[in-house]
């Protein structure tokens, strides 16, 4: 059985996509992200009207061991930051596809490689 | 030549228990077994478990063992009781530093030297080579013979009192004896890496996992949780304790790393390093080369060991050389060596550049943390 949700797509940096509602997708790190880089101490966001172009950094993710790049799986403009997240950074780990989310992004343009579930299943099994 | 990493006799153990692991100095360890916070904070507030195996311990034994470690490492053994501990160096004859070490006098003619696991062989072969003039002096190899689990935290004495007879009011911070732990042969010391009160049991690798599985059933109730070496780093750098490879290296002196009062230079006989270590002396009274500070950090971003220090406006003044975010104190810490002009605590427009930009740090004085007595 997989952790890795069915409706949603997956970057090979690991972040995870929704399907997008009125032009506009979720991002977020899956929970085999969060679970290597240990616990989040701090993320960088993009910020809201920033445009962030697919396979590009846009943030940063602090943990204990180390720091991790941010890379937005699309291109587009941000049109929203999980606010929460940036409070309590402690959510990526706890809740990384639901409350854990990163930012919204009103997608211009869609690389072409991200992957299914069943797909990114098989990337991390490596 | 990469080799196959080393398993302690605990492995099949942490696997159970789900540790993420990782390679430490060819060693497969613990790095974690749920969250690293909360086992820091376990260990700051009640009671952690550390599997330590990969520590290597040499012993050296004869009449002639504490004349041998005299001129072998920095410190002044022979005058070491029996039965306690000291903390102490072994440098390179340029007085560079080999490895940080723990040294048990266990009895009147017998002591165990405990290196860091990536540098054990490194001092087995020194301490072995510096010890051959001396007959009367027999270095042995114990990298084998021991398991090394820590208990650690306030709740540590009463934990490990209902699992022993031996006497642990009588033990010293930095002492050791002999005794028995839940039926376990063990050296029981009052020493530790975290900040904290705590114990390190040495025993056979044989007997590693009944002790675990006992003290895990003893601490249950005052919350003992199983550490990895995650935490153990985050533990070390609030209390302000140089790790070699970061604080401490081959480049530097005692003298250098701040820690001049390792070496005894009034000891009788001649010690390798002794002469370059009396001029490092010297010259670090006269001109403070840069020295180790503290550095908090005002953003929450973390400064990594290895990030320049900076006077602000670019200027490196110095490096970073261990780095976290403390769970304890809530904001980003380091350990650097800086300039003397600026290592003052309080000292105004230290910066460190963070992957590019200047993110101002306040100077202060080591340790971070301490704990209350």
């Amino acid at each position: 059985m997989s952790i890795n949700p069915q409706n949603l797509r997956y970057s090979k940096e690991h972040e995870w996509l929704s399907a997008p509602a009125d032009g506009v997708a979720t991002v977020g790190i899956t929970s085999h992200a969060a679970d290597a880089l240990g616990d989040v101490v701090f993320v960088q966001l993009p910020e809201v009207g920033a445009a962030v172009t697919a396979g590009e950094t846009c943030g940063e993710l602090e943990s204990t061991k180390s720091v991790s790049d941010l890379y937005s799986p699309v291109s587009g403009e941000v049109t929203e930051i999980n606010q929460d997240v940036v409070d309590d950074p402690a959510l990526v780990n706890s809740a990384p596809f639901e409350g854990g989310w990163l930012f919204k992004v009103r997608v211009s343009d869609e690389a072409g490689e991200l992957l299914s579930a069943a797909e990114y299943d098989a990337f991390i099994a490596g | 030549m990469s080799q196959p990493p080393r398993h302690t006799a605990l492995d099949a153990l942490h696997r159970a228990l789900g540790a993420t692991m990782t390679d430490f100095a060819g060693w497969d360890m613990p790095l974690r077994y749920g969250s690293e916070r909360d086992e820091h904070q376990a260990v700051r507030t009640r009671a952690g478990l550390f599997d330590l195996s990969h520590m290597g311990e040499i012993t050296v034994t004869g009449p002639r063992a504490g004349e041998a470690l005299d001129y072998a490492l920095v410190g002044h053994l022979s005058a070491l009781a029996v039965g306690r501990a000291r903390y102490t160096m072994i440098c390179a004859p340029d007085g560079g530093i080999l490895d940080d070490l723990i040294v048990y006098r266990l009895g009147e003619q017998e002591y165990m030297i405990v290196a860091n696991a990536s540098n054990a062989q490194v001092v087995l072969d020194a301490v072995t080579e510096r010890a051959a003039g001396f007959d009367g002096a027999a270095v042995r190899d114990d990298r084998d013979a021991y398991a090394l689990l820590a208990v650690q935290g306030p709740q540590a004495p009463g934990i490990l009192k209902s699992l022993t007879d031996a006497d642990l009011d009588g033990l010293k911070y930095y002492a050791g004896l002999p005794g028995t732990v839940a039926g376990v042969s063990a050296l029981i010391a009052r020493t530790g890496y975290t900040g904290e009160d705590g114990f390190e049991l040495f025993v056979a690798p044989g007997d590693a996992e009944r002790l675990w599985q006992a003290l895990t059933e003893a601490g249950a109730a005052a919350g003992l949780v199983p550490c990895g070496l995650s935490c153990r780093d985050t533990l070390r750098l609030e209390a302000g304790m140089p790790l070699y490879g970061h604080e401490l290296s081959t480049a530097l002196t005692p003298f250098d790393a701040g820690l001049g009062r390792v070496v005894k230079f009034d000891k009788p006989g001649d010690f390798v390093g002794r002469q370059a270590l009396e001029a490092a002396a010297e010259k670090a009274a006269a001109s403070p080369p840069r020295k180790l500070v503290g550095l908090i950090a005002e953003g929450r971003r973390v400064p990594r060991a290895g990030y320049p220090v900076t006077d602000g406006s670019g200027a490196v003044i110095g490096e970073v050389t261990s780095g976290a975010p403390s769970p304890t104190l809530g904001v980003p810490l380091a350990m650097a060596y800086v300039d003397a002009a600026h290592a003052a605590p309080g000292t105004a427009g230290v910066a460190v550049d963070i992957r590019g930009a200047q993110e101002p740090h306040r100077v202060v004085a080591l340790p971070f943390y301490k704990r209350e007595r």
